[in-house]
C-alpha cells in the first residue's frame, strides 16, 4: 500500500496510457493490419534469440548442414554437458558464478551507497553540498573509454588485476545510482520523516526503517539496472582479466568462439546460459526497467 | 553522531517551534552527512575523480606499467598522433575512420526508426505491454551475446541468413569479412539489439506532450500529417536532442559489435578507436599513447555535442 502510494510518487511503473488518436480503436481491418504489423516486427526480434536457444539443442552436424530446420532433430543437450566442466580451457560453469558473484556484490554495493549518499544530498545541508553534487552530475558525461587506462593502472596499483574484484568494485563508483535515488527521495512527502522525528529516531533510523521501505521500487529498480548493465560489460573484463577460470561470461564467449570454432550449438549454448539470468530478471522486473529509462529521456 | 544530535532537535520541537517546509528535515550532527557520502566518495573518488585526472597525466608520459622508467615527455603523446610519422597515426585514424562511419551509418537509422516504433505504440490496445517489452528484449542482452549469435547467423556458408538468401536465389554476402557488408552487419545488429531501448525514451516523450495541442490542431483543420509535423516533431525536440547525444556518444564507444562479429575484418577496417586504444594500452601496453588517444576522441565527441547543441537551439529559434 505504502509502496504503491511511493511508486506513484515517484513515478516508477506509472503507466501513463493515453488513448492517443489511432487505428487501435478503430475498424476492424485496420486494427488487424495494425497487430500484423506489430507481429511481424515482434519476429524480428524474437526469431534471432529463438535460433539461438533452437541451435543450442542441435547437434552439431544438424546445425550447420542444410536444409536448416528450427526443430532440433535429434533434441540434444549434449551441447551443455563440456560447460559444465571446470577444468577445460573454456568452463563456462565458472564463468557463470565469476558472473554471478562479480554482479552481485556490484549491485549490492551501488544500491547500499548510493542510497546513502543520496538520501544525504536530497534531505541533509552541509558545507560544500553545491559543489559535490555538482562534481557527481558533471562526471556522468565523462565518456567511459577515458576512464579505461587510468582505472586498469589504479586496479592493478590495487593488485585486483585478474581478480573478482576489479568487476565488482570500480563501477560501482559511477554517478547513476546516486542520481537515480535522489530524485526518488527529493519526491518523497516530508511529513514522514518529520513525524518519525519527534517520536525521537535518529536520522540513521529514520533512512534504514521509515525511508529506504518507501522506496523499495525505486532500489529494486536500480538493483536490476545494475545487476544488468554489470553482468553484460564486455570491454573491461576482457582487458582486466586474463586466466580462463577468472573471466566472467562476456568475457569468455569470445574466446569460447574461438576455442569452438563452427561447433555453433556449445557457442550458442554458452551465449543461453549468458542470457538466461537477463531475461529472466528482465520478465521480472519489466514495467519498472522500462519506465526508469523512459524517464531519463525526460530529464535530458 | 546522528544519535548524539538527536536531543537538541527533539528539544527544539518540543518547544513548539513550527519546522521551515523546504528545509532539511532537521539539524543533524554536522558529521552525519560526511558519514552518509563516505562511502560512495570513497568509490567516486577512487574510480571516477582520480582516474579523470590520472589519466591526464599518464598521457603526458611514455608510460608503461610493467616498466620501471616513465620518462615524461610532454605533449609528444598527442603530438604524434598528428604527426603522419608518429608510431599510432596512421592506425589510430583509421581506427577513427571506422568509428566514423559507423556513427555516421547508425545514429540516423538509430534516430528515426525508435520514432517509428514508438509511434506504433503511443496508443492504448491490447497487448502494449507485451510488445513494448518484446522490443526492449535485445537491448537487455549483453553486446556479447550479440556478437556472438550475429556471428554465427550470418556465417556465410551455414549462417541462417544466407541459407534463406540462397532458397530465394539472392546473392550470399560474406557479412563479416568483406566491403561493404561489414558495414551493414554492424549497423543493423545494433539497430537491432538498440532500437528498442531509443524507442521507449521516444514514447515518453510523446506522452508528454499535451493532449490539448493535437486537439486544438485538429480543430484549426490539420490533418495527421500536419499535426506530426507541428505539433509532435516540435514537442519532442528535448528528446530527439537526448536520443541524438546518447545514440552518438554510445557509437563512439562502440566496441563489442567489431571485436566479437567482424573483429576489425577485413584487414583492419572495422577496428574501431576504442578497440584500437585499448589494443594499445592494454595489451601494447602504451599507456601514454593510449590515454592521449582517449582524450582526442572525447574532444572529438564535445565538439560533436556542442555543434548538435547549437543546431537544436538555432531551429528552435527559426521555427
Amino acid at each position: 500500500m505504502a509502496a504503491d502510494t511511493v511508486e506513484a510518487v515517484a513515478g516508477l511503473g506509472q503507466e501513463r496510457l493515453r488513448p492517443a488518436t489511432g487505428a487501435g480503436r478503430g475498424r476492424t481491418p485496420g486494427r488487424i493490419g495494425f497487430y500484423v504489423v506489430l507481429v511481424i516486427l515482434s519476429l524480428v526480434f524474437i526469431l534471432p534469440l529463438l535460433w539461438m536457444l533452437v541451435t543450442s539443442f542441435k547437434q552439431t552436424q544438424d546445425a550447420t548442414s542444410q536444409p536448416l530446420g528450427w526443430i532440433p532433430n535429434p533434441f540434444t543437450t549434449e551441447s551443455y554437458t563440456p560447460l559444465a566442466s571446470t577444468t577445460s580451457q573454456t568452463p563456462v560453469v565458472l564463468w557463470f558464478l565469476n558472473s554471478l558473484a562479480a554482479a552481485t556484490i556490484n549491485t549490492v554495493l551501488i544500491v547500499v551507497t548510493a542510497s546513502l549518499a543520496a538520501y544525504a544530498l536530497a534531505r541533509m545541508d552541509f558545507p560544500g553540498k553545491k559543489l559535490l553534487f555538482g562534481l557527481i552530475v558533471g562526471t556522468i558525461f565523462i565518456p567511459s573509454f577515458v576512464l579505461l587506462i587510468p582505472n586498469f593502472l589504479i586496479v592493478s596499483d590495487l593488485g585486483w588485476l585478474d581478480s573478482i574484484w576489479a568487476i565488482a568494485i570500480p563501477s560501482a563508483g559511477g554517478a547513476f545510482g546516486v542520481f537515480f535515488l535522489r530524485q526518488i527521495f527529493l519526491s518523497l512527502p516530508r511529513e514522514i520523516e518529520e513525524a518519525a522525528w519527534l517520536d525521537g529516531a535518529n536520522q540513521f533510523q529514520i533512512f534504514y526503517r521509515i525511508v529506504l521501505p518507501l522506496v523499495r521500487p525505486g532500489l529494486a529498480t536500480l538493483a536490476v539496472l545494475s545487476f544488468l548493465t554489470n553482468w553484460n560489460e564486455l570491454i573491461w573484463p576482457v582487458y582486466v582479466l586474463f586466466s580462463p577460470s577468472k573471466f566472467t561470461l562476456p568475457a569468455g564467449l569470445p574466446i569460447l568462439q574461438g576455442a569452438y570454432n563452427t561447433n555453433y550449438p556449445i557457442i550458442m549454448a554458452g551465449a543461453v546460459v549468458a542470457s538466461v539470468p537477463v531475461i529472466i530478471l528482465f520478465v521480472l522486473a519489466q514495467r519498472h526497467v522500462i519506465a526508469s529509462v523512459a524517464r531519463s529521456g525526460l530529464k535530458g | 553522531m546522528a544519535t548524539a544530535a538527536r536531543p537538541a532537535a527533539v528539544g527544539r520541537a518540543g518547544d513548539g517551534s513550527v519546522v521551515p517546509r523546504n528545509r532539511p528535515v532537521r539539524r543533524t550532527g554536522r558529521a552525519t552527512p560526511y558519514l552518509f557520502l563516505a562511502p560512495f566518495l570513497v568509490l567516486f573518488i577512487g574510480f571516477v575523480l582520480l582516474p579523470a585526472v590520472y589519466g591526464i597525466w599518464v598521457s603526458l608520459h611514455d608510460y608503461d606499467y610493467l616498466l620501471p622508467g616513465k620518462p615524461w615527455v610532454g605533449l609528444q603523446n598527442y603530438t604524434e598522433l598528428f604527426d603522419s610519422a608518429g608510431r599510432d597515426a596512421v592506425n589510430f585514424w583509421h581506427a577513427m575512420r571506422a568509428t566514423g562511419i559507423f556513427t555516421v551509418l547508425s545514429v540516423p537509422l538509430l534516430l528515426v526508426l525508435p520514432l517509428g516504433l514508438a509511434l506504433l505504440l503511443n496508443r492504448a490496445f491490447p497487448g502494449r505491454t507485451f510488445f513494448r517489452a518484446v522490443f526492449f528484449t535485445p537491448y537487455v542482452l549483453g553486446v556479447a551475446v550479440v556478437g556472438v549469435l550475429f556471428r554465427f547467423i550470418l556465417e556465410p556458408t551455414i549462417g541462417v541468413v544466407n541459407y534463406y538468401l540462397g532458397l530465394l536465389h539472392l546473392p550470399q554476402p560474406a557479412w563479416t569479412t568483406s566491403t561493404p557488408w561489414v558495414w551493414v552487419t554492424l549497423v543493423g545488429m545494433t539497430v537491432w539489439w538498440t532500437v528498442g531501448f531509443n524507442a521507449i525514451i521516444y514514447l515518453a516523450g510523446l506522452q508528454d506532450i499535451s493532449p490539448d495541442l493535437y486537439e486544438a490542431a485538429e480543430v484549426d483543420g490539420a490533418n495527421k500529417w500536419q499535426q506530426f509535423r507541428y505539433v509532435t516533431l516540435p514537442g519532442l525536440r528535448p528528446v530527439m536532442l537526448f536520443v541524438l547525444t546518447v545514440t552518438i556518444l554510445a557509437s563512439a564507444n562502440m566496441f563489442g559489435q567489431a571485436y566479437i562479429t567482424t573483429q576489425g575484418a577485413p584487414s583492419n577496417e572495422t577496428r574501431t578507436a576504442i578497440m584500437y586504444i585499448a589494443q594499445t594500452g592494454l595489451r601494447e601496453f602504451r599507456q601514454g599513447a593510449a590515454a592521449a588517444m582517449g582524450y582526442i576522441l572525447a574532444a572529438a565527441l564535445i565538439l560533436i555535442s556542442l555543434a548538435n547543441f547549437r543546431l537544436f537551439r538555432t531551429e528552435e529559434g527559426e521555427s
